[in-house]
């Protein structure tokens, strides 16, 4: 269980307060979270908090146990039977290199790879020959960053990103400034869309590359993708979109959205995980300064076997992606619309992050106030949430992204990120929401600030006082 | 595979028993409610269809996916399967069961 412990400390001093036993871990903490704990601290000394190394515990389930409904498709998805079953003749029997040209297990499994290729290219509008596999969209996304950067360094020396982007996005530039180029990570607006004037504003005469998602993997935002391609083709800056979270689910058009490379994920659409592809634009062309060097496949952009099972449930998947992206869409929104409902109607003070209209219906992040997001999700042991994306979890601060569309920091510890994709039924919906609305009221109970803001106490204009 | 020149109703509502049928040996929730509510609604999509060549084309895609189903279904019972908290029937779970892995090898390698 939580064990808390608050003690102020001196910011000259840094470490000068010890935990009080160990396997505890100090933390600074918020100070809304702190003054909610222990109402005799002042705002204006720092606080830190000891809190147990894991809140959430571990544990194997065992062999009968019954599992936990699967809510969070934003993490991973399930592969779809159709994938599976275009994958496991390459894992049982056809499994030669797709590179060797002498025999036929060879030229099988290069048909095979080329038919997947034609597959993902036809998903996003693109020619077979712009599509480079990976071995998943944080490859892809480093292949494309770091390559277009370095390529082009002699000249072009700044790089566009956002502060809600993926973390292999921003670790890519955080390497890329150590190396000497320039990088504008932009503020995003409180709805998490990027301010388009302010993206006028940053251009510089060396921009190489600007990279901004389609579809944010933890608020669901959809950025106005063509309006920054068109921004970008007619500046000469190339526009590269991490579209992982988007693929398969909105129809995207690299041509009509003016993309010059996008990264594709195969395990968020129901496909295998370890794969993924890059979409290089080829008229006009895209060079990339390649990071994995080798034997010179996939055009020398990415050396190294392409896995064959791999690549074919990837196309499977986009094929499958392709043929149900309608249905799916009615559905999940359907069953999107039901959950934000249900919670919203029947709780107060339950806010949906990011903005309302522009959004990706299955990715629902809320945020319940005066509840602790940790609890809630312990408090949900039936259905597998997250509070955050899988990336940032390990650590217990809250996410980058809540922080940067300037939610408070009480509520962006206090949020839920809830995932609907193409096997979430209107059961599991109904039974999470009516879960979630049982726990959420029963941590209320327990919570001090519930108390205080229902007596009708503003929270924000209270003076914690020190005795 | 055989080609199907005139699809008649009755063959076309056998195969919609069938794929249900074969459907509901799903042992996971999600995959068998999703194939139940898929199957239905691409049939009642495809209801009004007159034209024969394009019947015959969905009832030869119908077969194949029916073929599909046939070998998940049979895939995921050689696997120890649980079930999540929203499923309350039992009658599922197989242990690993060497005689149908070959079977499926043999299934899975069509030439």
């Amino acid at each position: 269980m939580l064990q808390i412990c608050i003690h102020p400390f001196s910011r000259g001093r840094g470490r000068s307060a010890r935990p009080p036993s160990p396997g505890l871990m100090m933390l600074p903490c918020s100070r809304a979270l702190a003054g909610a704990l222990n109402p005799k601290l002042t705002l204006n000394s720092p606080v830190v908090v000891f809190v147990s190394a894991a809140m959430i515990q571990p544990r194997v389930l065992e062999q009968e146990e019954l599992r936990p409904l699967y809510m969070d498709f934003q993490a991973t998805t399930p592969m779809d039977p159709r994938v599976l079953d275009a994958m496991l003749p390459y894992q049982v029997n056809y499994y030669g290199n797709p590179h060797s040209r002498t025999h036929a297990y060879g030229w099988e499994s290069e048909r095979a790879m080329e038919v997947a290729r034609e597959q993902v290219a036809n998903l996003i509008g693109a020619d077979p020959r712009e599509i480079v596999f990976t071995s998943g969209a944080t490859e892809s996304n480093n292949m494309s960053i770091k390559g277009v950067a370095r390529f082009y360094k002699a000249k072009k020396r700044h790089v566009i990103t956002t502060q809600t982007e993926h973390k292999c996005v921003l670790d890519s530039c955080r390497v890329l400034e150590a190396e000497g180029f320039s990088v504008s990570y932009l503020p995003v607006k409180a709805n998490g869309l990027v301010d388009l004037e302010l993206l006028e504003a940053s251009f510089r005469p060396d921009t190489s590359i600007v990279s901004i998602m389609t579809i944010n993997n933890e608020i669901g935002v959809k950025q106005p993708i063509r309006e920054i391609g068109g921004m970008c083709r007619a500046r000469g800056v190339f526009f590269h979109t991490d579209a992982a979270q988007a693929v398969g689910k909105i129809p995207l058009n690299v041509t009509k959205d003016n993309i010059d490379l996008m990264s594709i994920s195969a395990h968020k659409i129901y496909g295998p995980k370890g794969v993924g592809a890059l979409y290089v634009r080829r008229r006009p062309r895209v060079r990339l300064e390649a990071l994995q060097s080798g034997g010179g496949q996939e055009r020398g952009l990415r050396s190294g076997t392409v896995p064959t099972p791999l690549a074919v449930g990837m196309g499977a998947a986009c094929l499958v992606a392709q043929e149900e992206m309608e249905y799916d869409h009615q559905r999940v929104t359907m069953l999107s619309n039901r959950l934000i409902n249900k919670l919203t109607s029947e709780l107060a003070d339950v806010i949906l992050n990011g903005d309302p209209k522009e959004r990706y219906a299955g990715c629902v992040n809320l945020s319940f106030a005066y509840v602790e997001g940790e609890s809630l999700l312990m408090a949900l042991k039936d259905v597998a949430l997250s509070s955050g994306s899988a990336c940032t979890s390990a650590s217990l601060e809250p996410s980058y992204v809540l922080r940067a569309i300037g939610a408070d920091e009480d509520l962006a510890h206090s949020s839920i990120r809830f995932g609907i994709g193409r096997f979430t039924t209107a059961e599991e919906v109904d039974y999470t929401a009516e879960k979630c609305l049982h726990q959420v009221r029963r941590l209320r109970q327990m919570s001090p600030l519930w108390e205080m803001v229902q007596e009708g106490i503003d929270l924000k204009s209270i003076n914690w006082s020190q005795h | 595979m055989c080609a199907f020149n005139m699809a008649t109703k009755t063959q076309v509502l056998s195969l919609y028993r069938m794929l249900l049928r074969e459907s509901k040996q799903f042992p996971s929730y999600n995959y068998r409610t999703y194939a139940l509510q898929r199957i239905k609604d691409a049939f009642r999509a495809n209801r009004r269809i007159e034209d024969p060549k394009m019947v015959a084309k969905l009832a030869e895609e119908g077969h194949k996916t029916l073929a599909l189903i046939k070998r998940q279904v049979k895939l995921r019972h050689t696997h120890l399967y649980t079930h999540t908290r929203i499923h309350t029937s039992s009658s599922w779970p197989f242990r690993l069961e060497p005689s149908l892995v070959s079977e499926l090898i043999s299934v899975y390698c069509y030439t």
